[in-house]
């Protein structure tokens, strides 16, 4: 067996330094990898890279690098949910690339699948479009303007599944997916951190969502807050 | 004139059955609220769901269950989680049969303006810019003129850009315009009680009667 298991957290960071570009997973605070995160803290690492489709909230998440200055620049689509951030920002502490969702996922996605580079329609026209080559292709039926987007391939990608086993192989659930696969795929070297570690065998092959040849370290994290950002419900009557 | 749920539900009569549906955040989350029991429609969630269910009961909020608000939501038979980049791959690949958004600003070109106000807190464009430039029909929700009263229907956009002739279809509360392939806004209908003179004092872009 090709055992990829380690025994926590701090073993587990082993190698990311300072200055390095990690891609760090979950959706707001749905699926983030909360162990690794506090690893990071812990550890005091500075100016990181980090990609992620969002910034955290002020003591959640990301967000708690920044408010300790770990983060020198920010890859993300939304980062609306942080005053700390705003501050940063606008102080010019903080460098941010802001990137259209679908081509942040989309350039994740091409550095996993080998890819240097995609084209892609969002942002033609617009202030993401500056800088960046414009092709026309016909596709779809139609001839239309696509821009050049390079593949990412961060440092370290630090990712967040439900259930994996000690080969690498790793089951989300829900929503709490989002972009941990695509950045799973992507990682010079990949770190995931499940809620339950098991054995190989124990998940079935069938309905695997990442396969362990992606990952690199994989270990079970503990107390999970699991934290809601925006709880909304409905009365039972 | 309509209000805000008024005009979620003016929205939910362009739904057609079998419809896969993006809504985004504000008006168009309303729109859900008001589709007719009388057809079957998948709402996309672009953080990668499709089949997004009601609220849960209070009490059974999931973390790992999440719409693209970051709301508590459920699944219904026949649902789907998938990872980011697949969503969009079916975003991009003409999948969803109708886009429903908010604006800032629309051109009478179908131009579209909503992330971005020069000088103020920038947030990012989250999913907008993939949605706008690959939506096969976009009908934003918005109202007709902003806070400080002047028209958000215009020649042309004064804010940055989230994506340029892609809008089709505009619901405010004086009336529902299409956006014509050539340009300008085709006045569809008007709500009741509004009269052509208050839209046409409220629209500065290019209006058909």
């Amino acid at each position: 067996m090709v055992d990829k298991s380690v025994l926590n957290a701090f073993e587990a960071i082993r190698g990311v330094s300072s200055g390095m570009t990690i891609a760090v997973g979950g959706f707001g605070l749905c699926g983030i990898p909360e162990n690794l995160i506090a690893a990071l803290i812990a550890e005091n690492l500075k100016e990181l890279t980090c990609i992620s489709n969002n910034a955290g909230v002020d003591d959640f998440g990301l967000g708690l690098l920044l408010g300790r200055k770990q983060i020198k620049k920010m890859i993300a689509s939304y980062v609306g949910e942080n005053a700390e951030f705003e501050r940063q920002m606008l102080s010019g502490e903080l460098e941010v690339e802001l990137v259209p969702q679908g081509t942040l996922a989309t350039r994740l996605m091409a550095g996993g699948y080998g890819l240097p580079v995609v084209y892609t329609p969002a942002g033609v026209g617009t202030e993401v479009a500056e800088g960046k080559e414009v092709r026309t292709f016909k596709f779809h039926g139609v001839e239309k303007e696509y821009l050049m987007e390079y593949a990412f391939e961060p440092d370290f990608a630090l990712v967040k599944a439900w259930k994996g086993d000690r080969m690498g192989n790793l089951v989300y659930r829900g929503t709490a997916q989002n972009f941990n696969h695509a950045m799973a795929m992507c990682g010079k070297v990949t770190i995931a951190e499940v809620e339950e570690l098991v054995e190989p065998g124990v998940l079935d092959p069938n309905f695997i969502h990442t396969p362990g040849i992606y990952v690199h370290r994989i270990f079970q994290g503990e107390n999970y807050e699991k934290r809601i950002e925006q709880r909304t419900f409905r009365s039972k009557d | 004139m309509l209000d805000k749920y008024g005009i979620a539900k003016r929205i939910a009569a362009e739904i057609q059955d079998g419809y896969y549906v993006n809504l985004g955040i504000g008006i168009p989350t309303l729109v859900a609220n008001y589709i007719s029991d009388d057809i079957n429609v998948v709402l996309q969630s672009e953080n990668g769901l499709l089949g997004m269910g009601p609220f849960p009961y209070e009490g059974d909020e999931d973390a790992d269950y999440i719409n693209a608000g970051k709301q508590t939501i459920t699944t219904l038979p026949g649902s789907v989680f998938f990872d980011s980049a697949m969503s969009f791959g079916m975003i991009r690949s003409r999948k969803i049969d109708l886009t429903i958004l908010g604006a800032m600003e629309v051109s009478e070109q179908g131009d579209i303006a909503n992330w971005k106000i020069p000088g103020k807190m920038v947030k990012g464009m989250g999913g907008a810019m993939d949605l706008v430039a690959s939506a096969a029909n976009i009908i934003v929700a918005m109202q007709h003129v902003n806070k400080a009263g002047e028209s958000k229907l215009l020649s042309a956009c004064t804010l940055p850009l989230t994506g340029t002739k892609c809008v089709k279809k505009i619901v405010t509360e004086l009336g529902v315009f299409d956006v014509l392939p050539h340009g300008g806004f085709k006045i569809v209908e008007l709500h009741a009680g509004v009269t052509l003179d208050q839209v046409r004092r409220s629209t500065k872009g290019k209006l058909v009667e």
